[in-house]
């Protein structure tokens, strides 16, 4: 049996903001056509993982390897050319407000792939449809749609290109659970359908047991447990039995103040 | 003690600032001259910078060439030369006036303006979001806004001479008494091509400076609200230096030897 390399292979990453640690030494494997959910805590650093990997914040120390090559030193036009593989739905949606919502979404499509705008705006349809948006709000600003609609024409910019690896932040947040499902379905249906690689922030257990082949949590910049999907429910681990159960009592401590 | 290690501070920053500030205008026009180009977003930006500021441009040149006639006849009439009002108005709207308060109030309605959408971009993600669909942010959001200034200032400041002359022209007339065809034929007189050409040079590298303040600021702008408030203050304040300071540059080399 020949050991595949992974298709993102993340070593002893670590990441500060002035004196604050946010990473620690994050070492954490994605296979290719794997659906990673990540969970931590509020604050624990899973929107700074993503945005290392994607080149948006520069780690202090540590190696991320896509495809074997890695990508912490490469040149803005490389990492330009890597980054055309990637599609990500930002926590906040981070949508352009100066654009309608289709050309949101087809963004990528007509920039950077040179599409027409013809065709871009039909694949921008589409894809909304895939999130359940319909042709109405297409010619809409995002500022005119609520927040949950928001998210999902993020979502929907987000796998417009059909890109190779995906990352969601949140991507169920604010949604009502009919809606979260759909979405949950969404997401397995672009790594069974399209052999997408996906990595999933989520706080939504519901969710983590839908989409997650694997599984990891983070807790004070480090990946504290990790395993398949089934393995969650007994993980033997008390921070994780604390988390997915939803306790304030156990070792993770939130730092509140009691009356 | 403590007083010199404050100024050492402050010291130490502002240069870091300039340096800062330098790499980007570096980016920025490295960026200017190379495909892809988004004619589209130039336009646009042309529009935003030149159409819209037309009135408070226009307006504030009619008012100073109206109120720098006023008070040039009243300096000069003890000397019996009411004739100098043709010739001053003309000289100090094209050669200062005209530049200096046109890139002063684009300053403040543009530089402004780019900061607080660039500001919000940032911290909205928006320029994040705009990396990952393999766009360049220099290239998509600066060059052009970039471009656009230094393209529509000489043009806005070639409206706000005319208007000024025009603003002097009127009280000359109507107000003071003067003969219409001799005041333009002294104002035709007195103007030099090297007048227009430092107008038109001053408008451009105003409007370069005035852009890249705008962008730098709201590029760099962090923490919420709070922060782009800041990197729009920042914005005008460094505009209005940088074009004063570039005004008496530019004036000193041109006209300092005549
Ligand atoms: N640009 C930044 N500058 C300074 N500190 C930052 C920055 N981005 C994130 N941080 C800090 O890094 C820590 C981790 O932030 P991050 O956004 O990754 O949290 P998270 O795990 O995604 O939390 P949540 O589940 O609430 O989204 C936070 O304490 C935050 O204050
Ligand atoms: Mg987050």
């Amino acid at each position: 049996m020949t050991i595949e390399q992974p298709k993102i292979s993340i070593k002893n990453l670590h990441k500060s903001f002035g004196k604050k640690i946010v990473l620690d030494g994050i070492n954490l494997d994605v296979a290719a056509g794997e659906s990673v959910v990540i969970i931590g805590g509020s604050g624990s650093g899973k929107s700074v993982l993503l945005k290392c990997i994607l080149g948006l914040l520069q780690p202090e120390q540590g190696q991320i390897f896509l495809d074997g090559k890695d990508v912490v030193p490469m040149s803005a036009r490389e990492r330009k050319k890597s980054l055309s593989r990637f599609g990500m739905l930002f926590q906040g949606g981070a949508l352009f407000d100066s654009l309608s919502v289709w050309e949101n979404v087809a963004f990528g499509l007509i920039q950077a792939k040179g599409m027409d705008k013809e065709e871009a705006r039909i694949i921008a349809v589409e894809k909304l449809g895939r999130v359940g948006l319909n042709a109405d709000v297409a010619d809409l600003h995002p500022s005119e749609l609520s927040g949950g609609m928001q998210k999902r024409v993020g979502l929907a910019r987000a796998i417009a290109g059909d890109p190779e690896i995906i990352f969601f932040d949140e991507p169920t947040t604010g949604l009502d659970p009919i809606m979260a499902d759909v979405i949950n379905r969404l997401i397995v249906e672009c790594v069974k359908d399209l052999g997408a690689t996906t990595i999933t922030i989520t706080h939504d257990m519901s969710s983590v047991r839908k989409i997650a082949d694997k599984a990891a949590m983070i807790f004070k910049g480090k990946i504290i447990w990790q395993g398949p999907r089934d393995d969650i429910d007994h993980s033997g681990n008390d921070y994780v039995e604390q988390f997915i159960h939803g306790r304030a009592e156990g070792p993770i401590q939130m730092d509140v103040l009691k009356p | 003690m403590n007083f010199l290690a404050t100024i050492g501070t402050f010291v130490i920053s502002a240069f870091a600032s300039l340096g800062n500030i330098s790499i980007f205008a570096y980016n920025a026009v490295s960026h200017i001259f190379r495909p892809p180009f988004y004619f589209g977003l130039i336009w646009q930006q042309m529009l935003h910078i030149g159409y819209f500021s037309l009135p408070v441009v226009g307006m504030t040149a009619l008012f100073t060439g109206a109120a720098l006639a006023q008070q040039i006849y009243l300096g000069s009439e003890r000397f019996n030369a009411e004739g100098t009002v043709a010739a001053i108005v003309v000289i100090g709207i094209v050669r200062e006036l005209g530049p200096v308060l046109g890139g002063l109030m684009v300053a403040g309605r543009v530089s402004s303006a780019m900061a607080a959408e660039l500001g919000t971009m940032r911290v909205t993600e928006q320029i994040d979001a705009l990396v990952t669909l393999s766009t360049d942010p220099f290239k998509y959001l600066i060059a052009p806004r970039i471009i656009a200034a230094v393209i529509t200032m000489p043009l806005l400041v070639i409206v706000a001479n005319t208007i000024g002359v025009f603003g002097g022209f009127i009280i000359a007339t109507e107000k003071l008494g003067f003969n219409e065809a001799a005041y333009l034929q002294i104002t035709v007189d007195f103007l030099e091509w090297v007048d227009i050409r430092s107008s038109l040079v001053k408008a451009a590298v105003f409007g370069f400076f005035l852009s890249l303040m705008g962008s730098y600021h709201g590029y760099n702008s962090r923490g919420g609200a709070q922060g782009v408030g800041r990197a729009t203050t920042d914005a005008v304040v460094s505009s209005f230096i940088m074009i004063l300071l570039t005004n008496l540059l530019i004036t000193i080399t041109l006209f300092g030897n005549e």
